[in-house]
């Protein structure tokens, strides 16, 4: 009897893979560079399915990997070859949508952008909105906690998950809620990369849709001038929904792939969008402005028509792609710095592109210190993709020195797992391994990724009697 | 005996009670370092520790088993470092949350959480929360919770997060601890994100009948950052809708409009964050709840967390509630269960195991005796 056999058994043919050429299709995410076949592949339908698949691969001590959309920028999901891999893709059901409470319960398949799709002609949505919005699942976005451009106002996906139905490692479905008495297993569940169990169901909250929201796009002539007007929006009191920046590289790459009509000549361009209260945002919006044209902004367009903030978005939310015209190859990084670093950060950002001949074209969320620098390379070129990762290592070292993190919202995964003990102590990392340990002691959920090296978790130690002496 | 460790030692008294448990001894740590030695003294000697900040809560929840030693907080009361531009603060956590208010306000800044008592600590805000009226803007302390040093039961210092606002890298264990009640170690330090500090706030309160009229407030566009509600034994309820901006006025005055009548405040109703009384019990109801004769209600109706008094018989009236509220019993005597269903209690059961495997932490405070 192996872990096929017990597969096969539960689930019909089409819905398990073996086809080696099927598998290939899965087997990488979004980071392209790290591969690997899973040994097998699952679809299933249900919760109880997802259950009878981590039972199956804890009979047969078989480790297995959650995969939703696979849009993943730290290879969160890639598989084992000696694992199975577990797809959500046939979990696609809204299952009920309340707005009495302002929630909706979801299957992990179903794509963000489906779950405000299915409120919005009723002025409601769904607040964290990742780029990949329109194809990524609901369950990476938990496994991830990811963000968005939004999420400076909003949160990010841990503000937003009300309760979840999880299959533990060990297969059994168990219900953790925000309501609920006690430790905040949910916020601890959020973010944990595939590594503590898989979400079936997901409770969101539902936002009612702003009554206004203007956008704004300011150019400058340098990066650091824009960095000065965030830090002045921000020193001002004002919360805006969003505030992104792209340096002239960027602008450069998006220009070339979506035309988006950016001020030329500009070395940066900031996105503001505000919203909420028509009177609230009407006030901020003349504030912003006049913050930009103190801070040297050569340029202001506000948008004025929902057309319109679209084009200011396009030449935005395109830029990772786009920056593949100009670029053969690229590393995407996701490192995040205090806000009133930023300058310095850049600068030394700016230096490692002279010292290693390596250009980097800077993508941002400026208002909470998210950097995307896209470290661009030519795979071709001997030597250059072993330097771009020395680029791309020290830019993390930065953002560390600078008392940042090492991902955002991407993720650590198998990519950025080497950099966590430049994070973390020992006694950090052995301290998380108590949460996994006690979720996962068999290490069969996502093993290798998040944390540096394999630890064993080893029985629950047993209660040790002392007898309280006279210590003190 | 402890002498070697240079920590304030006393001895406890009744005053030092916790849920009627006298501690043999109270420490007072005043640093992490210290509190990693006296954890690790109290694991090699198999004592038992309860965590203590103003103690305002120390009596919520159930009674621990057992308290050999009080680790009081309250040396532990600096701000470490606030960094205006970042809008980021980082404390020690026996800070009281009155001191930490008045070094924010200098900069224009707060930290987004309704507390009634001004004496109590970040600490005991985080091992008890119990959200306030504008975690519907702001969300609870858990949401503007950035990093944490955390001691373990056996003197491990451990530090998750970090100072920026956005991070992603290892689990958060700044959230687990919170809600913890001191069974899974000590919260040592804690970094926030803040809030700048609004231009202006106005309160709308209009009287009512039922719990249905505030939902036309809730689906407008005027975005209160508050909508409470205080239901008493007897009478008629008041609603109350907090509007901070700089246009806050006009919009508490479109929200009279959407409502048809109501007072306009610079200032809350009196009862406005405030526990209703005792015996108190915390209730989570998404959709309007059951309310039994004689029990009073407050709470949000914007995020479905309230406080209850006057209710014993929990049982009785969970028995009446939608199948996902919980009710659970905080303070005061209660007949049958204090606890309610509690889906997730074998995993928290498991995480107690890892953290505290000795249960030396304030054991059998929460649910399942963790
Ligand atoms: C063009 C582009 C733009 C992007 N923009 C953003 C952005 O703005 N913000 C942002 O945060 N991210 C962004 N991402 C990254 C990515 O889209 C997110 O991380 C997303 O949440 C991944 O979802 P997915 O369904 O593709 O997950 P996958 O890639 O399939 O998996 C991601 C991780 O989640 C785990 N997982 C998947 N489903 C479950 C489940 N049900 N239960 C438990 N674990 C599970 C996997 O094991 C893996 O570890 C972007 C990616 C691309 C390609
Ligand atoms: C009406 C009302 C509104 C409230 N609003 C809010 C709100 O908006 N947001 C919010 O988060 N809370 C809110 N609370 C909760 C309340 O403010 C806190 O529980 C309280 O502040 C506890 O502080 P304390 O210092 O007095 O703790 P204590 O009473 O000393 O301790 C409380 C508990 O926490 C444990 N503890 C204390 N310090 C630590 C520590 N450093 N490490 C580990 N465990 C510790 C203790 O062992 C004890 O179990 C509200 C409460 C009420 C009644």
């Amino acid at each position: 009897m192996t872990v096929f056999d017990r597969l096969e058994a539960v689930f019909p043919p089409d819905r398990v893979i073996t086809d080696p050429v099927r598998l290939r299709t899965y087997e990488c995410d979004g980071l392209t560079y790290h591969r690997a076949t899973p040994m097998v592949v699952v679809l299933p339908e249900t919760a109880e399915e997802v259950a009878a698949v981590v039972r199956a691969c804890a009979e047969f001590g078989v480790p297995f990997v959650a995969r939703g959309s696979g849009t993943g920028l730290s290879g969160g999901a890639l598989p084992r070859s000696d694992g199975v891999l577990i797809v959500t893709s046939r979990m696609r059901r809204i299952l009920s949508v309340d707005l009495d409470r302002r929630q909706a319960v979801v299957e992990p398949g179903v794509t963000n952008l489906a779950i405000t799709e299915a409120v919005r002609d009723r002025g409601y949505y769904y607040a964290p909105d990742p780029s990949s919005q329109q194809i990524c699942s609901i369950g990476g976005n938990v496994a991830e906690n990811s963000g968005g451009a939004h999420c400076l106002k909003y949160g990010f996906t841990v503000n937003h998950v009300q309760a979840l139905e999880i299959v533990t490692p060990d297969g059994e479905i168990v219900e953790i809620s925000e309501d609920d008495f006690g430790y905040d297993l949910l916020g601890a569940f959020v973010g944990s990369e595939g590594t503590l169990g898989i979400a079936t169901k997901i409770t969101v909250r539902l936002m009612r849709a702003p009554e206004s929201v203007t956008t704004l796009l300011a150019a400058f002539e340098t990066i650091e001038a824009g960095g000065q007007a965030v830090s002045s929006i921000v020193g001002a009191g004002i919360l805006p929904a969003a505030i992104e920046m792209m340096d002239a590289l960027a602008i450069e790459a998006a220009e070339a792939a979506v035309a988006c009509g950016y001020p030329a000549d500009a070395g940066a361009v900031l996105i503001v969008e505000l919203d909420g209260p028509a009177p609230e945002v009407e006030s901020q919006l003349a504030e912003v402005i006049a913050i930009c044209v103190a801070t040297g902004s050569f340029e202001q367009r506000v948008a004025a028509s929902a057309d319109e903030r679209a084009k200011i978005w396009k030449g935005r939310k395109s830029a990772f792609a786009a920056v593949g015209r100009i670029s053969p190859a690229y590393i995407v990084q996701d490192g995040v710095v205090p806000r009133t670093c930023l300058g310095e950060v850049l600068a030394g950002i700016d230096a490692l592109q002279d010292e290693f001949g390596i250009r980097v074209a800077n993508v941002f969320h400026a208002g909470d210190g998210n950097l995307h620098p896209l470290v661009l390379f030519d795979d071709t070129a001997p030597g250059e993709g072993e330097r771009a990762e020395v680029v791309s290592g020290r830019i993390l070292d930065l953002c560390i020195l600078h008392g940042g993190s090492i991902t955002g919202e991407h993720g650590v995964g198998v990519d950025k797992a080497r950099y966590m003990p430049r994070m973390f102590t020992d006694a950090d990392l052995d301290t998380m391994q108590r949460v996994r340990c006690a979720f996962d002691p068999g290490g069969r959920s996502n093993p290798g990724k998040v944390f540096p090296t394999p630890r064993l978790c080893g029985e629950v130690p047993r209660v040790r009697k002392g007898s309280p002496g006279e210590i003190f | 005996m402890l002498g070697h460790t240079r920590v304030t030692i006393r001895d406890g008294g009744p005053a030092d009670a916790v849920g009627g448990v006298v501690p043999r001894w109270v420490a007072l740590p005043e640093s992490v370092e210290e509190i990693s030695v006296v954890l690790g003294a109290c694991a090699d000697a198999g004592l038992a520790v309860t965590p203590a900040g103003a103690r305002t809560k120390l009596g919520w929840a159930a009674p621990p088993e057992r308290v050999d030693v009080l680790l009081d907080l309250s040396a532990m009361h600096e701000v470490l470092e606030h960094v205006a531009g970042d809008l980021v603060v980082r404390v020690q956590a026996g800070i009281p949350l009155a001191r930490l208010a008045e070094v924010l306000a200098g900069a224009g800044q707060e930290l987004a959480l309704d507390v009634p008592f001004p004496e109590a600590t970040i600490g005991g805000t985080l091992a008890a929360p119990s959200p306030g009226p504008r975690a519907y803007r702001y969300g609870n302390a858990r949401d503007l919770l950035i990093g944490v040093t955390v001691v373990l039961a056996d003197g491990t210092i451990a530090r998750a997060g970090g100072k920026v606002v956005k991070n992603v890298a290892g689990y958060d264990l700044g959230k687990l601890f919170t809600g913890s009640y001191g069974t899974l170690g000590v919260i040592a330090e804690a970094t926030f994100r803040l809030h700048p500090l609004p231009a202006d706030r106005r309160w709308l309160t209009f009287e009512c009948e039922g719990w249905e009229d505030a939902g036309a407030l809730l689906r407008s566009q005027l975005e209160p950052s508050a909508v409470e509600i205080d239901h008493p034994a007897e009478g008629l309820s008041m609603v109350a809708a907090l509007f901070e901006g700089s246009a806050a006025r006009d919009r508490a005055e479109a929200a009279r409009e959407v409502l048809g009548g109501g007072e306009l405040r610079a200032d809350p109703p009196s009862w406005w964050g405030r526990p209703p009384g005792s015996p108190l019990a915390s209730l989570r109801c998404r959709v309007a709840p059951h309310v039994p004769e004689g029990v009073s209600v407050r709470g949000s109706l914007a995020t479905g967390v309230y406080l209850a008094s006057g209710a014993t018989d929990l049982d009785a009236w969970r028995s009446r509630l939608p199948g996902d509220a919980r009710l659970v019993g905080l303070a005061g005597e209660f007949t049958g269960d204090r606890w309610g269903p509690i889906p997730s209690l074998p995993l928290t059961r498991r995480v107690k195991e890892r953290f505290d495997p000795d249960r030396r932490m304030s054991p059998g405070r929460l649910a399942g005796g963790v």
